[in-house]
């Protein structure tokens, strides 16, 4: 009981606690310290100030709470308190991003922006208008080609081929796929209109084609997983009542998983609609605002940004902007369908009360 | 509306592996067969060929003949489809569908065959096998609430009224009370004992008590060791069973000497 004793004020029940501004005052002093260390010996390094100050407050915080609480709540709040740091330290590119792409990007995010394309544009003005159209074009068709593949797929997968030998064929290509780098996707597309149409052939399709192949996996992945979430008592209940199976699969299996599988689609379609590289090579660029998806090259939201940035003409600091405006829109758009899918999501889930 | 089940050897596998040998048994229409026995005995297994729920899963499969009335569920031809919608089934846990409605559960044979059926028709349906259920009072006014949100008890009646929806000759019974307490446990046995007036009804417990309460006839699965198939011990008449049975191990097993 001595070695107990540190830890045990009053009866066998209680401890110890530090008091609650404990935390908070810690914190304060461990900024202060940090910054004052970092200014003296770092010269004034920020990262080095907040490194420090969070060191500083792990320690205070360690000592404090093993000499008043005992070591068991030492560990807790140790524990806690690195959590807390890998958090922030996740957080702070996303809050960077963030910050930086609204900063710069609504210079240029105007009306015209949405208006215009950069037709016989060269400095200021102009818009990207070609760009947005582009992207939803292309993603649109490239959704339309996958989810219908890709769920077919992860219903064959869950239902039908249970741990047969083509199942387990597919699955492994289907994590072959996923490791496709999206370059080889945006040359197969190309590679394969050149042989179809003719060498040379840019067209917002290809583009769609080379998405399809970064995006077919990622839905087999998710729907898979989804269905197999679906428990088996539902698929036997339908079947005892003399349902067929594929009514079944339509009928109770889709809808009971329905919600799942559109934040799947979601997530496909956010993980593509900001890929540059095969779409430089398939979509090609364009200056034009293109409407008809089978010919000629078709501009889209990442391949605008990139070109922006990369081949800005005279006038650097008009096209700069663009690029930022661009990444604004391209981030809002992706912010705009996770919203949507959360909302389908919620008026399909299954409902409990 | 209730048909005779025959059954002659049926052998019953998962795979290569026999899970149940050699059972004869003729269960009569309009009574309640009770299946009793140890644990892996097989008596879910030999229930679930009776409507061909037993292939669902990979691998396993029947020799041997189930007949209704004379037909072959088992002969060439047969589509386990139409078997289903005459032998109806309610499973150990309460499986209502959760996207649907109390309503839409008990309709769910229809709509999800994409039946048509005009309204009126629908509600007297809904009201006819929730009255047969003894549900009826409990969810009218809620009807359109979803069947999830009912205490176990009653999903499990709701589950019963959505297998009398479909006028089944047969009705197949794993468990029904296992997971629920004794108040609803009664409900449903009560339940059973009105239903056996329209039904054959055929139940696999392992309450004792239960199958002596509810049943006309019972049979007793037992098995020789691990990895042994199960076999059909002693069926008979529900009360020679429980007072004075033919077998030894029956009697051991209703005795609580084994099981």
């Amino acid at each position: 009981m001595t070695a107990l004793s540190h830890a045990i004020t009053q009866g066998s029940l209680t401890s110890g606690r530090l008091p609650k501004f404990a935390t908070p005052v810690a914190a304060v002093a461990g900024a202060i310290l940090g910054f004052a260390l970092a200014v003296i010996f770092g010269g004034g390094n920020l990262g080095l100030a907040v490194l420090l100050a969070y060191l500083i407050f792990l320690v205070a915080m360690e000592i404090a709470a093993r000499v008043i609480e005992g070591p068991r709540q030492a560990a807790d709040r140790r524990a806690r308190h690195l959590i807390v740091g890998a958090f922030l330290l996740a957080l702070l590119p996303l809050a960077s991003v963030i910050f930086e792409v609204l900063s710069k990007g609504m210079a240029r995010f105007d009306i015209g922006f949405f208006t215009q394309s950069m037709r016989n544009v060269v400095g200021k003005g102009g818009g990207a208008v070609h760009a947005i159209y582009g992207t939803l074009y292309v993603t649109g068709m490239a959704t339309l080609i996958s989810v219908p593949i890709g769920l077919l797929t992860a219903i064959y997968l869950a239902e039908y081929g249970i741990r047969n030998r083509l199942s387990k064929a597919i699955t492994f290509f289907v994590d072959v796929m996923t490791g496709v780098p999206s370059i080889v996707a945006g040359l197969f597309a190309y590679a394969l209109m050149g042989l179809l149409v003719g060498p040379g052939t840019r067209s917002g399709f290809s583009g769609s084609i080379a998405l399809s192949v970064l995006m077919i996996p990622v839905v087999v992945r998710s729907s898979e997983e989804l269905l197999r979430l679906v428990p088996n008592e539902l698929r036997e209940a339908a079947y005892a009542l003399g349902v067929p199976k594929w009514l079944t699969i339509v009928k109770v299996v889709l809808p009971t998983a329905i919600s799942g599988l559109v934040s799947g689609v979601i997530l496909a379609i956010a993980r593509v609609i900001g890929e540059t590289a095969p779409l430089l090579i398939a979509a090609g660029f364009t200056a034009s605002l293109n409407n008809n998806l089978f010919a000629n090259p078709m501009m889209t939201l990442p391949v605008f940004v990139f070109d922006s940035y990369a081949h800005p003409g005279t006038d650097v600091q008009a096209y700069w902007d663009r690029a930022w405006a661009g990444a604004l829109t391209l981030i809002l758009i992706v912010m705009l369908l996770n919203l949507i899918g959360r909302l389908i999501a919620r008026r399909f889930a299954p409902k409990t009360r | 509306m209730s048909k005779r089940i025959e059954t002659t050897d049926l052998n019953v596998y998962y795979g290569s592996f026999r899970a149940v040998e050699d059972v004869t048994i003729t269960i009569e229409p309009r009574s309640v067969t009770a299946f009793i026995g140890p644990s892996g005995c097989g008596k879910s297994t030999f229930l679930r060929t009776l409507n061909r729920m037993h292939e669902v899963i990979p691998g396993a499969h029947v020799e041997g003949e189930v007949l209704l009335d004379g037909e072959n569920l088992y002969g060439p031809g047969v589509d386990p489809v139409r078997v289903r919608r005459q032998v109806g089934m309610v499973f150990q846990r309460p499986n209502p569908f959760p996207t649907m409605s109390i309503k839409e559960n008990v309709l769910a044979g229809i709509r999800l065959n994409n039946k048509r059926m005009p309204k009126e028709d629908q509600d007297a349906l809904v009201e006819s096998s929730l009255r047969g259920a003894n549900l009826w009072e409990e969810v009218k006014n809620r009807l359109e609430l979803p069947g999830s949100g009912l205490s176990g008890g009653q999903q499990q009646r709701l589950c019963i009224a959505r297998a009398i929806a479909m006028s089944p000759e047969v009705l197949l019974m794993d468990e029904p009370c296992s997971a629920l307490d004794p108040i609803s446990t009664l409900a449903i046995e009560d339940l059973i004992a009105e239903l056996k007036q329209k039904y054959t009804i055929v139940i696999v417990t392992h309450n004792m008590q239960q199958a002596a309460r509810v049943s006309d006839t019972t049979a007793f699965f037992n098995i020789a060791g691990t990895g042994a198939p199960g076999k059909l011990i002693e069926v008979g008449p529900t009360d020679k069973i429980f007072s004075a049975p033919d077998v030894q191990a029956t009697e051991d097993y209703i005795s609580g000497r084994f099981g």
